[in-house]
């Protein structure tokens, strides 16, 4: 068949004409019949007692059809917000995990925590209406950082959770790293803080929810990563819903970087609101809402050590995090910082002893989650700074001290002291690629030309590691998951050979539908144009677990590969009966089943066709119809890796640091679309940048208001921000997903804040800076420098 | 947004009856800062006066050593203007590096000077060109139009209708942008006018400021050196997330460095 455009092709993205001509169809886009507007009141305090809601005063107001709070919440006895992992303390105790109810009851633990929903006719109305409300509150004291959080004396979030200390977590053998510790010729320690991010999607979040008082059905719209889940989570734990009369869609996303994977109470009370005013009502966020209401992401203190031999090979690494969890556990929460951390600092290394403490903790501030890279980018910026710091202290050249402990290809699969186990990689090939693609032959040269203009010049390497396509279930189960972690998809083939896939993972704007589509064109040899993917609405796809920790291709991809074989094995069924052959003698290539050394054959269409037109079929042994779903559930995850490298120029008058050059050389496994690839790991990098430069979530330690709660005070990276990227694979195959793919999407926000920083430090070092916390802002940096330059007195 | 009256008068007496006819009434020019104050209900004024429709109010003129630039003038208008370029060039680069392209379009030299943000840049040129703010009814020099944070000499229902700026013999602006907003973390515009050398300073401060010992040294010596080695006090400078008083005190001499060489490449 024409046009089949396979694995490796890099086509135009099938999506793009919709979203880049206006076409798309999003949550605000949305509008249906006597539709109603619905506005969060929202704490202005960090931490308060609610002392009373005077709502009759707004009740009167014209077009106010309801005003509810966290009493008619209790009052309907409706749920808690579940949190999807839970973990334990070293002795097996659970984490504290105190209620999150879906509007507050009695207290408010952050600014921007939910108190009210007010629905009235127009979107004027309802805010007029929410700005009335009478809301008495007895403000408390605040706490925002870790380090405060657990001081004796702090402001407590939770009466039952002393110390706001929601788990005492680990991992790994203490004893044999204490061991290690004691026979180290060096150990290199380093005090880090890994600032605290929002996401910023483009789109903000929205929700529409619509009750059918015919059949008792509810309809909610969702900006969601993961529309069936938030199902399963809201109609089951929150909303007692039967499950069977709950649909939710989650139509075209902009953009969700883990910010729209979580069940929020904005969700639950819309759709429970619609069933009450038995109308349908709509939510968008405006963009000061989303600063105030979206996950943040990071947000960790960190203490490190690394204990090393005298030839500069690791032999143990402690690691002691604080985590801040923010007012309550939003859907992952204490998963980010523990199971999605601690085992990827083994990173590409062969450390053989290594362990971790964190010490999960609560604090007045929006809930923390996961953000793209999700505790694998903290995780990543502890290891490869402390190797760097390491190597200056010892004197050893950085990529000399990463070549004498980098696993090699041929040692895998590796199994780490911290549960992961490598199948395959090649860090050192990256790492060599990576230099030359660096150019870092001619940087002495480029270093030279700096200082000749007064300017500081450094480079830096990350050679980093990450675990995705989350998750085997069965071994996250362990962890303290309470869901599976597969992924479904449906091939139906229609009458005509051309195709649809139904499956349960969520575009939001990483090129799904071109990529998916590539699979099935190369899979079944149909065209390209005549595969439509379908996802994001629980009415038409069977189940799915979304799109997050880079799963899409690697578990949804991996479900779509196998229904589509057993298309192919239908097929085949269906051809043998055609031709009048053995089914082993039917070969399948580029859409036509043929006899094996004949020339008898028919089209992928043909076959289609016979399958819903049994009159010629083998009706006693097959059923017709040409449509296969696959469940798949990884056995392991994926190991992407690479080996990034950052190479910054500093102004030492005015501190700026300028990102000049950044090279990555990543190992993806099987590339579908190197196109989508490139722009993946362009968007992922520059994410990256964006932690090691220029973003950071600031809140007022006494007041705990947010005070980078806009753009104009929250810096996003911006294009002038960045030099042009030179991004290339070196590949080895994943050897346990069905196509050998690893998964793109949050390995540039992992490996590039620590090769930015590490070039910043290396830019530093000769005024003996041995770190740079993030961002490394103009004011941060000057400040740096300045100190530096001052007389030590002891000295 | 709340509901609230819409004017578009034809001229400016009765832009200004309408000012002074209801409480809470708020002249609208480009917009750039109100609509956004009025969307996040920060600001519900009861009637907008919107400039737009006045003739003559847009342009921008020379009259020997005088540009007159109209209140309604666009940043980007100034920022192409032909005689901007030819005779104070540091004030079409100033407006060039106002915002983003979207800001310049709308956004005027009046309202940016009327609001008188302590981090925009037109207050430094205004300033530093020691100009003239023409209102309805008079002329005030701009060394006593900026008052302080946000606070202009201007009276109530008191409408500015063209700035005139005297043509500098050298003039150069530099500014230190915040990263996140692009507003002013410092600027500094460095002019000699008429044989005497001014410097301004916006962002650093609550309010515009000159900075004397600056102006003293470059009128000795009209080069970056004379004032490298000023440094000028933190105390009761801006201080937020992005820079301390004690680097915006910094930045004040980088700043005004940049200037003096923008100034003496451009003239």
């Amino acid at each position: 068949m024409s046009n089949i455009i396979g694995i490796g092709a890099a086509p135009r993205r099938k999506e793009d004409f919709r979203f880049l001509t206006g076409n798309g169809n999003y949550v605000a886009d949305v509008k249906l019949p006597h539709m109603t507007f619905g506005v969060f009141v929202r704490s202005p305090h960090a931490h308060a007692a609610i002392k009373s809601i005077g709502k009759a005063a707004a009740l009167e107001l014209p077009g106010v059809q309801a005003v509810l709070t966290g009493d008619d919440v209790a009052a309907d006895g409706l749920g808690s917000l579940p949190c999807g992992w839970g973990i334990t303390n070293a002795e097996g105790v659970p984490m504290k995990e105190p209620p999150f109810p879906m509007l507050a009851q009695g207290k408010v633990r952050f600014v921007g925590d939910m108190v009210a929903f007010v629905v009235a006719d127009t979107l004027a109305q309802a805010r007029f209406a929410a700005e009335q409300l009478a809301v008495d509150y007895e403000v408390l004291p605040a706490v925002v950082g870790v380090l405060e959080a657990v001081r004796p004396g702090a402001p407590q979030l939770f009466d039952d959770v002393p110390n706001n200390l929601c788990c005492d977590w680990e991992l790994g053998d203490k004893a044999a790293v204490a061991v290690a510790f004691r026979k180290a010729a060096h150990v290199a320690k380093l005090s880090l803080v890994n600032n605290r991010l929002i996401g910023n999607p483009m789109e903000p979040r929205a929700a529409i929810a619509d009750y059918n008082k015919g059949t008792q059905h509810y309809t909610l719209y969702s900006t969601s990563q993961f529309p069936h889940v938030v199902r399963f989570l809201m109609a089951n734990l929150v909303l007692k819903i039967p499950e069977q009369k709950m649909r939710v869609v989650a139509p075209d996303v902009g953009g969700g970087f883990g910010v729209k994977q979580f069940h929020y109470g904005e969700e639950a009370v819309i759709t429970w609101a619609a069933g009450k005013v038995r109308k349908p009502i709509k939510w968008v966020a405006d963009r000061a809402e989303g600063f105030l209401s979206d996950r943040h992401g990071r947000d960790h203190v960190t203490e490190a050590e690394l204990a090393l031999d005298e030839n500069g090979k690791f032999l143990a690494m402690k690691v002691m995090t604080l985590a801040n969890m923010g007012g309550y556990l939003s859907t992952f929460g204490p998963n980010i910082p523990t199971n999605l951390y601690a085992p990827l600092l083994g990173g590409v290394y062969t450390t053989p002893a290594i362990y971790c403490n964190v010490k999960v903790v609560f604090t007045n501030t929006v809930p923390v989650d996961a953000y793209r890279g999700a505790g694998r980018p903290e995780a990543t910026f502890v290891v490869e700074r402390l190797v760097d710091v390491a190597a200056a202290e010892m004197g050893i050249d950085r990529v000399e001290i990463r070549r004498r402990n980098m696993i090699r290809k041929e040692s895998y699969p590796y199994q780490t002291p911290v549960l992961l186990e490598y199948d395959s990689g090649d860090p050192m090939g990256c790492l060599d690629n990576g230099l030359v693609a660096a150019d870092v032959a001619g940087f002495g040269a480029r270093k030279a030309a700096s200082e000749r203009d007064g300017k500081f010049r450094g480079l830096g390497y990350s050679t980093y590691v990450e675990a995705c396509g989350l998750a085997p279930s069965r071994f996250a189960g362990r962890l303290g998951a309470r869901g599976g972690l597969y992924e479904s998809a449906t091939v139906r083939v229609h009458p005509s050979g051309q195709v649809t896939v139904l499956i349960g993972t969520h575009n939001h704007g990483q090129g799904h539908e071109t990529t998916f589509a590539q699979i099935v064109s190369e899979k079944l040899g149909v065209a390209f144009e005549n595969v439509d993917i379908v996802f994001g609405d629980t009415d038409k796809v069977q189940f799915g677990m979304g799109t997050y920790g880079s799963r899409s291709l690697v578990v949804g991809g991996a479900a779509l590969s196998k229904a589509s074989d057993k298309v192919v094995v239908k097929g085949k069924k269906i051809a043998a009966h055609l031709l009048e052959a053995g089914e082993h003698d039917i070969q399948f290539e580029a859409g036509v089943f043929s006899v094996a050394g004949t020339d008898r054959s028919k089209s992928f269409a043909e076959i289609a066709g016979a399958a819903y037109v049994p009159h010629n079929y083998p009706l006693e042994i097959l059923e017709p119809g040409l449509e296969e779903q696959a469940y798949y559930d990884p056995v392991n995850f994926t190991y992407p890796n690479g080996c990034h490298i950052a190479e910054v120029e500093i102004d030492p008058e005015t501190g700026i640091v300028t990102l000049e050059r950044y090279t990555a050389v990543d190992d993806v496994g099987t590339v579908i679309n190197p196109m989508i690839v490139e722009g993946q790991l362009h968007g992922g990098i520059v994410q990256g940048v964006g932690q090691a430069l220029y973003e950071s979530a600031v809140y007022d330690e006494v007041s705990g208001q947010l005070l980078s709660g806009s753009f104009m005070d929250y810096t996003m990276p911006r294009a002038d921000h960045l030099p042009q990227m030179t991004v290339k694979t070196h590949s080895t195959l994943c050897t346990h997903t069905p196509m050998g793919v690893k998964g793109c999407g949050e390995m540039g926000t992992i490996g590039s804040p620590a090769a930015v920083i590490n070039a910043v430090v290396d830019a530093l070092s000769h005024l003996g800076v041995h770190h740079v916390d993030m961002p490394a802002s103009p004011n941060r940096i000057w400040h740096i420098i300045q100190n530096a330059a001052l007389p030590r007195a002891a000295e | 947004m709340t509901s609230f009256d819409y004017h578009r008068p034809d001229s400016v007496p009765a832009a200004v009856a309408l000012l002074g006819g209801a409480a809470e009434s708020k002249l609208v020019a480009g917009g750039m800062t109100l609509l956004p104050t009025i969307k996040q209900r920060l600001a519900t004024p009861a009637a907008l006066v919107d400039l737009a429709t006045i003739p003559k109010l847009a342009g921008i003129a020379l009259d020997g050593a005088v540009m007159t630039i109209g209140a309604m003038t666009r940043h980007v208008d100034v920022a192409e203007s032909e005689l901007v370029h030819g005779k104070i060039p540091a004030l079409a680069v100033l407006a060039a590096g106002i915002g983003d392209p979207a800001v310049r379009n709308r956004g005027t030299i009046g309202g940016s000077v009327a609001n008188a943000d302590p981090s925009a840049d037109y207050p430094a040129a205004v300033l530093g060109l020691g100009a003239t703010i023409v209102t309805d009814r008079r002329e005030i020099a701009a060394d006593a139009f900026f008052t302080g944070l946000f606070e202009t000499a201007l009276e109530p229902n008191e409408m500015i209708v063209a700035l005139r700026f005297p043509v500098p013999e050298a003039a150069g602006y530099a500014k230190f942008k915040s990263p996140a907003s692009r507003y002013a973390t410092v600027g500094v515009c460095v002019a000699k006018v008429a044989g005497k050398v001014r410097v301004a300073v916006t962002g650093a401060g609550p309010c515009v400021f000159r900075v004397g010992e600056m102006e003293t040294a470059l009128a000795q010596a009209f080069e970056p050196a004379a004032v490298a080695s000023i440094k000028i006090a933190a105390a009761g400078l801006n201080s937020d997330i992005h820079a301390d008083a004690e680097y915006r005190a910094h930045l004040v001499t980088v700043m005004a460095k940049k200037a003096v060489v923008a100034a003496t490449q451009a003239s």
